[in-house]
């Protein structure tokens, strides 16, 4: 229970701050993605199920406050969280250059998603130059932010796992 | 906390992600079916959020205050340079204003106009928070409806337009900026009183500029340096706000109508505070509306 509360106060730190502080740090007047970011370090970090939920109240609080259309942001995260859960048992998760390449990924497939759904449908053809202008900034600011970024959700991370370890068995360690 | 363990439901995150697609794509087909999201699902959210993004943006606005202040010499000077340019070319399209002896006529047309812009009761609020995403540009304002703020207000800034409230809570309202790629509006020029539609586009956000099209103008009256304002016409919008200049105009194919860009003297970029109009243009047409809406103001509900 108490993890979950930690969280869901990341997930809402996450929103306030890319709502409001990150317009300081943006280049040319393009942002990096934090909640992303965010929701596919935990699907790294913790498995498919946690990525996914993250994703899912991450995208909610945006449809919340600024989505046109309630659900798209909830659904595109969290596809977005549930996907980086597969390389959770793949990947080491303290290599840095993991979670770099794969907020990269899924940045992109993210921006797609939001051309093709948002305005490819109301006619708006010009995809190379959104790739240039949007895309391919976001995806670049978004994975040198997550070079940083990656070790608080790491350290987070890592205070979650002892907690629920001490709970569930001491010997856990001794085993080892 | 055993007993509990035992009847808790595992689900593969396989079907738990099924599931949650089902309930995502049904509460977007219940957005199209209702036009309107989860209002009370909105407000509790608000309450917890808006209060920390409210001291979240002051704390910002105090850090880059310092850092402005340390900013060097060299950045004001070029700074100064070019809005010594900027003046020189404000300067010439000056002059090409006063030359032309019926656009001085219209021009005190718009003073008129401009007269009842002051006499519109409007409410000052502060920018909160921006949509987190680079695609669209929407923003969160400090007032809701306990100022009086309601769906469908004009929000204006300083020169002109600014956007239009799409979401209002108790305590702030989203607005959606002229600039916004899903943004429309009914506009027309002051000189010859043609209709023309005004459009956000992602493409020239950059160059502070909006897209217009559907102007018919037979004649060639309308030049570059042409005032937009929205027209008498519009649906959501008050008569004779200030949009911008036509700064370019090409003839469609069809040889009947004329495209092209308008430049805002909005600088949407550090927009910071922002005036919103708490009339609507639906109180103009329905009075009993708009006399429900005044004694409201008169006498607010305890």
């Amino acid at each position: 229970m108490k993890n979950k509360i930690i969280l869901f106060l990341t997930i809402l730190v996450c929103f306030m701050l890319q709502s409001t502080l990150i317009g300081s740090i943006a280049i040319a007047s393009i942002t990096p993605n934090l909640p992303l970011i965010l929701c596919v370090s935990m699907g790294l970090l913790r498995g498919r199920k946690s990525g996914m939920w993250v994703g899912f109240f991450s995208g909610l609080l945006i449809d919340l406050f600024y989505g046109s259309v309630f659900g798209f942001y909830a659904l595109i995260y969290m596809y977005a969280g549930f996907f980086s859960g597969y390389a959770h048992r793949v990947c080491y998760d303290d290599d840095i250059k993991v979670p770099m390449l794969l907020v990269g990924v899924m940045d992109f497939l993210y921006s797609v998603a939001v051309y093709g759904l948002q305005f490819l449908l109301r006619g708006r053809m010009g995809f190379q130059l959104y790739f240039r202008r949007i895309i391919l900034p976001e995806v670049l600011y978004s994975v040198f932010l997550t070079f940083f970024v990656y070790r608080i959700f790491f350290f987070i991370n890592n205070r979650l796992k002892k907690s629920s370890l001490k709970k569930e068995s001491e010997s856990y360690w001794i085993l080892k | 906390m055993k007993n509990n363990k035992k009847f808790r439901i595992k689900l593969k995150s396989k079907h738990l992600l099924a599931i949650m697609t089902f309930f995502c794509l049904a509460a977007i087909v219940a957005t199209f079916a209702s036009g309107r999201g989860p209002t009370e699902l909105q407000n509790a959210a608000s309450r917890v959020v808006i209060p920390f993004q409210k001291s979240m943006t002051s704390m910002g606005a105090f850090l880059r205050n310092i850092r402005d202040n340390f900013r060097d010499k060299q950045a004001l000077l070029m700074e100064n340079e070019e809005l010594k340019v900027q003046l020189e070319s404000l300067i010439s399209e000056n002059n090409k204003l006063i030359q032309d002896q019926q656009e001085l006529a219209r021009l005190e047309a718009l003073y008129d106009l401009q007269q009842e812009y002051n006499n519109l009761p409007t409410v000052a609020a502060r920018i909160i928070s921006k949509d987190p995403g680079n695609w669209y540009d929407t923003f969160i304002i400090n007032k809701g409806e306990r100022d009086g703020i309601r769906v469908d207000n004009n929000v204006i800034a300083g020169r002109g337009l600014v956007g239009i409230v799409t979401q209002t809570g108790p305590t702030w309202a989203t607005v959606r900026a002229i600039i916004d790629d899903a943004s429309h509006i009914s506009a027309m020029t002051v000189s010859t009183n043609d209709f023309l539609t005004v459009e956000g586009d992602l493409e020239l956000i950059d160059e502070g500029k909006l897209y217009f099209e559907q102007l018919y103008d037979q004649d060639n009256r309308v030049t570059v340096g042409e005032r937009v304002v929205t027209s008498s016409i519009s649906e959501k919008y008050v008569e004779g706000l200030f949009i911008g200049y036509i700064s370019d105009i090409v003839q469609d194919t069809n040889n009947l109508t004329k495209a092209g860009n308008i430049v805002t003297p909005i600088d949407f970029r550090h927009l910071r505070d922002v005036l919103v109009i708490t009339r609507n243009k639906q109180d103009y047409l329905d009075p009993d509306a708009a006399a429900a809406y005044v004694s409201f103001v008169a006498e607010p509900e305890p």
